[in-house]
Parts: structure tokens; sequence; C-alpha cells
């Protein structure tokens, strides 16, 4: 099969480079370049070393409430841990998954907690969290509510379709110009807007979490229409007799929805929301575009991370925070699928 | 089950169905929010639209919002896109036609027959042969970059080592993999950022000489797309009818005979909405053109991001690329809408 030939290749080949790269130091010396090999360096100056503020970010000194929030994440994630194991019927293995996957949760919980802190600034590694769980919570539920909305049977709702359709076919950096122009407070079109708050002076991409925010928007405004019209197409084709009985029964809307929609359409946002978890850690143009990353390292994501060390001719550092990515990426969305495939076992 | 879903939802774009009346109460309420939304998607639209015709000035002395009324619409952005830079602009528009067409293509024919091998034939690869594949490939690598080994050289040797090994040692190997694994495989491909691939491909177009050209970029498309192409064929596949396929089976057509003259047309629909799907991601595609492309083979999200030059982003060159890069893909989907309609057939064979 040459589809499968094709695909080896290009994701073997490049892998083990990528790994190779990631171990070594490259330099340019006269007439080409040389890699030496110096084993996990880069490694440990991303998670230790020099590189650590970009990376995980700078720890900042923990409030009360902050240390009070940490201590119920890991409280509840204690809990969880020991349901599974006072519910009988745990396996050696599905023990240590859950336990690792507790343990990083709660070193997750902890970093974001500390570089959040005062005094602290979070690294591309939080930031790129923060804009896939953030960001696809809040483009899947836009994307459900319009698709409901669409689904009904109103005049003119081919017309609402076909344009919630367009924001997916511009591309990504067009679409961080294009944002670049709107958030402008001065010039922008919605300045008159801004200095009615009296907020003019102020500029959306100085500001941390103001730049962060920018980004997300753009990256929803995006992918709202993918989730859109997968699920559009998942409501539409959900078993209609069963919410016309509903109907006569004197179910309303709500309960219509809680009983009957939301678990025809549960699989579909299962495969839904992991694949727009995938393509989310990959996030790069908008943040290249809109911010450059900026104010310093505010809104920068891993993979605009390695794209700039790239850019600095640090190929070993920017291979070794690509890699980082991948575990990053693959333990998210293994989680995921183990999580869901367990719920299912749980619920039927 | 998402290649239906997707195919479905371009299908519903152009034929409304009923469904239950709602109350007029809530038909106000959900127009609104309908309303708003249409505005939050167009207006970033028709604001790209006006810059395009805005004069430097108009841009730099605050916003006005509609041509002819607070500002005089002028077309120097279209004049310096269209007839100053001319090849400058031409040249990348073409070459974005020529490596989304060709790479979509290729990736829907060989992901679409993977796809269907993939569902009607059962594949048993051994785990050690491909384990042994992967070491003669880190072999070879590792030889190139580490021992200064002329890739010719390495690559010879390893498919050598490869085929001795497969043929020595080989026969041992009992534990396989099915058919599900293949695809999860597959899938899995997506998980890779492309920057953890772009590099190596930067070296190995570099290594090939084949850096800034037009084959670099289709074939890195080609393999970056194939995973979803795969995927959602092999959805598609699946919900055909086995039937006719052995109907032909019986009357003696061989197996390419039937894909390409009875499963492919059955499976129209979601081909077009396949190749949609992919076109618009290799049509937007940024970083990895950004790496593998220089001034030859550069394509036009390059040439948009290029627009923010020394003297600060040039907004209305830039809005008025965006503008003509829409344009053929809004078009496209259009014209594809037509098969995607049709493919309702299939429905009324499996009945």
């Amino acid at each position: 099969m040459p589809a499968v030939l094709v695909v080896l290749f290009i994701s073997v080949f490049p892998l083990i480079v990528s790994l190779y790269l990631s171990l070594s130091r490259f330099r340019f010396v006269k007439g080409g370049f040389t890699l030496e090999f110096v084993g996990l360096l880069n490694y440990k100056k991303l998670l230790f070393g020099s590189q650590q503020f970009h990376f995980l970010g700078t720890f900042g000194d923990v409030s009360a409430p902050a240390w009070l929030a940490l201590g119920i994440v890991a409280a509840i994630l204690a809990a969880l841990l020991l349901r599974y194991i006072r519910g009988g019927g745990f396996s050696l293995l599905g023990l240590v998954g859950r336990g690792l996957v507790a343990c990083v949760s709660l070193l997750g919980t902890l970093l974001v907690v500390k570089t959040l802190a005062a005094g602290g600034h979070p690294g591309t590694l939080v930031v790129t969290l923060f804009y896939v769980f953030i960001g696809v919570f809040v483009q899947y539920f836009i994307g459900l509510g319009l698709a409901v909305l669409c689904v009904q049977d109103l005049p003119g709702r081919r017309f609402f379709r076909v344009v919630f359709f367009i924001p997916i076919m511009i591309t990504p950096v067009g679409i961080a110009y294009t944002f670049r122009m709107l958030t402008d407070t001065a010039k922008g079109p919605f300045s008159p807007l801004w200095q009615f708050f009296g907020w003019a002076e102020t500029s959306w991409v100085t500001d941390p979490w103001g730049a962060r925010i920018a980004v997300m928007i753009g990256d929803a405004w995006q992918w709202i229409p993918f989730m859109f019209i997968v699920l559009l197409a998942a409501l539409e084709s959900q078993p209609r007799e069963r919410v016309e009985a509903a109907m006569v029964d004197g179910a309303d809307r709500w309960q219509i929805f809680r009983a009957i929609t939301w678990p025809a359409i549960m699989p579909v946002s299962i495969t839904l929301i992991l694949l727009r978890t995938i393509e989310a850690f990959k996030i790069v143009d908008l943040p290249n575009v809109l911010t450059s990353g900026g104010p310093g390292i505010a809104s920068e994501s891993l993979t605009l991370h390695s794209f700039m060390a790239w850019r600095a001719l640090d190929l070993g550092g920017s291979a070794a925070v690509a890699y980082l990515l991948l575990f990053v990426v693959v333990f998210v969305c293994l989680t995921f699928v183990n999580l869901v495939r367990a719920g299912r076992a749980g619920t039927s | 089950m998402r290649a239906r879903a997707l195919l479905e939802g371009f299908r519903r774009m152009a034929r409304p169905t009923s469904a239950l009346a709602p109350a007029p109460a809530w038909t106000a309420v959900s127009y609104l929010a309908l309303g708003i939304w249409s505005f939050v998607v167009l207006f970033p639209l028709f604001w790209l639209l006006v810059t395009s015709f805005k004069l430097p000035i108009d841009v730099a002395d605050g916003p006005f919002y509609l041509p002819g009324v607070d500002f005089t619409p002028s077309l120097h952005a279209w004049r310096y896109i269209f007839v100053d830079l001319r090849n400058d602009t031409l040249r990348p528009y073409f070459n974005t036609v020529v490596v989304a067409l060709v790479s979509s293509v290729l990736a829907v024919t060989l992901g679409s027959m993977a796809g269907y091998a993939l569902v009607r034939i059962d594949y048993r690869p051994r785990i050690g042969t491909i384990v042994l594949f992967i070491v003669c490939v880190a072999i070879a690598i590792v030889a190139v970059v580490g021992f200064g080994v002329a890739w010719q050289v390495a690559l010879a040797a390893g498919g050598a080592l490869y085929v001795f090994l497969v043929l020595s040692v080989g026969r041992r190997f009992r534990r396989s993999l099915r058919n599900d694994d293949i695809a999860f495989w597959m899938i899995s491909q997506r998980i890779l950022p492309p920057v953890v691939v772009v590099i190596p491909m930067y070296v190995l177009f570099q290594q090939l000489g084949l850096l800034d050209t037009q084959g670099a970029l289709i074939v890195t498309y080609l393999a970056v797309n194939l995973p979803i192409v795969v995927w959602l064929m092999r959805d598609f596949f699946h919900s055909l009818p086995i039937e006719l396929e052995e109907m032909a089976m019986i009357d003696g057509a061989s197996r390419y005979r039937i894909f390409f003259s009875i499963v492919l047309p059955l499976a129209k629909p979601g081909l077009a909405a396949t190749f949609l799907l992919v076109l618009i991601l290799t049509w937007n595609e940024y970083l990895l053109a950004l790496f593998l492309s220089t001034a030859n083979a550069q394509t036009l999200p390059l040439l948009i991001a290029a627009q923010n030059a020394t003297r600060g982003p040039q907004w209305w060159y830039m809005s008025v690329l965006i503008v003509i890069m829409i344009i053929p893909v809004i078009a496209m989907a259009v014209a594809l809408d037509r098969y995607m309609t049709r493919g309702l057939l299939v429905g009324a064979i499996k009945e």
C-alpha cells in the first residue's frame, strides 16, 4: 500500500531525526554545520536550567487561597483514586495509569498555581494548556449553541448555515492580521466603543491577559464553524420520533435536550473534542502574527516557542521543545480516550 | 462517524429539512442570537473588504466604515497587487493552486485506496518486521548525520540490511497487528505537532536539493493530510453495501475494477467532503510552507505574512490578498456541494 509507505517514511524519519537533534547541539562552522551529542542537556535546560522561565514559567509566591485551591484539587484527585480502588474490579494497569494521571494533573495544577501567583509568569507550557482547554471548551459550547439554533425550522436558516461556515476557509495568518486590525483600540473599527469606556489608550496586545484573550478569540472565531457543522449534522440525524413523543408527553425544551439530544450527540462530541484538542495544541500562526508571542513571552504557545528557537538557530532546543510538546499531547489524548472509555464502561 | 457527520453537515446546508415548529417568542430569541453571530462572522470580512479599498491615510486616521460615505474608495491596493507586483502575486497564487490541488487529489486518491483496503482486506503485518524497519531507518540516519556517510550509500545499506534481516530472522516473529491498529496508528500521526516534523523535513529536502520546490510542498502536505483522508474514507466505506461488490466479484471483476467503477462512484459524496476539507487545510497552511519554501515555491499565506514589512503592516495589500484568497475556496465549496447532495443515492441503494 503506497499510502502506508508514504506515511511510514514521513513519520518515522522525522521522529528519529528530531530525537537525535534534540539530544545534540547544533553549530554552524565554516562550510557547513556540526552536531555535537550532548545527551539530555537540552531537556535539562528547559525543565530546570536557563530556559525554565521560558518553558515552565517563573514561579511566584503562592497566596493562601491558591494553596487552598491546590489542596482541593489534590483532595478531589485522591478521592477519585480511592473510589476507583474501593469500587473493586480494578486492574494493576488501570491503577498505575490512573495514579500516573492523578500525579501529572496535580503537578500541572501546581505549575499553573505557582506561575499565576503574584510575581510569577506562566511559561509557554502553561499558556498552551490554557489555549487548549479553555479554547476548546468555549468553542464547543458556542458551536453547540449555534447548531441547536440552526437545527430549528426557521426561514432563512440556509443563509445562516453558509455564513457560519465561512471563517474556517480563511487562512489562519489572514485571520491573525484581521484580528490585529480589529483589536486596535485606537484605529480599529471598535475604537469609538473603547473611547466611550475610556480604554482608548490601553492596547490588548501590551497586556499579558489581553494578548492571550485576543489570541483565543481569533482561534475561536476560526474553529467554531468546524464544531458547528459537525454538531449540526449530529443533531439533524438524532431520532426525531423520540423528540416528538417527548413533546406530546409535555416535556419542555431543556428536558428534551438533557434526556434525548445530549446522549444522542455524545459520541460525535467526543471525537470532535479529541480532534480539536489535538489541533489546538499546534496553535502557532495566531500568536505569532497577532502578538509575536508578546508582551515578552506572555502569549507564546509551545509550537511558537519551538519555532522561535529554530529561528535563533538553536536546533537542538527547538527539537527538544517539540518533543516535550509531543509528550504532552500524547499524554492528554491518551488520558482523554481512556477516561471516555472508562466512563462508557461505567454507565453502560 | 465523523466523515458522515461532516458530509451530513455540508449536505444540510444545501437542503433544509423540516423540524419541529418552534414557539414565536423562542423564534425571536433564535433570530436575535443568529443575527448576532452573523454579525460576529461577517464583520471581520466586511472590514477586510473595506480596508482593501482604503488609502493608507484612511487607515491611519482612525476608523472609517463606509466607502463613499466617510472616505473615498481607492483601487490603489488592487492596482499594486495586480499591476505593480503582477508576477510576484501570480506566482504564489499559481503555486498555491498547484500545490493544494495536486496534493489534495493525491491524498484523496491514495487515502481512499488505503481506507478501502483497511475496510475490505485483512492485513496482519508482524510487529517484528515493523520494528526492524524502524531500526534500519534509524541506523541509516545515524550513519548519515553522525558519521558523515553519503545518504545514497546509507539508504542502500539500510535497505539491504532490512531485506536481509526480514528474510533471516523475520519469520520468527509471531505477534501481528490488525487493521484497527493500523488505522489508529494512522490517525495518531495527526498528533505529531508539525514542528517535530518540519526540521527533519527541512534537512531531508535540503539534502535532496528539493528545498523551495513545489514538489517538496506537495509531498509534505500529502503525508500530513493522508491520515485524515484514510480515517474519513474508512468510515465512509464502512457504510457502503457489500452486496454490490460481491456481485461484481462473482461476475469476475478484479479488485481494482470494483474499486474504480463501483466503490468510488458510490463514495462520491464522501470523496467530495473529504477533498474539500483537505483542500482547505492545504490551501491555508503556513508553518510548513514557511520552512520549506522561500521564493520560487512561495505560497499565498507566506505572501500575506510578507506584507508585514519594515514600514509596518501594509493592511490594504493584505486585505486584497486575503479577499482574493477566500474566493476560490468558497467557489470550490459551492461547486462540490452538488456532488455532496447527489450522494443521497447511497442511502437509497442500501435499503
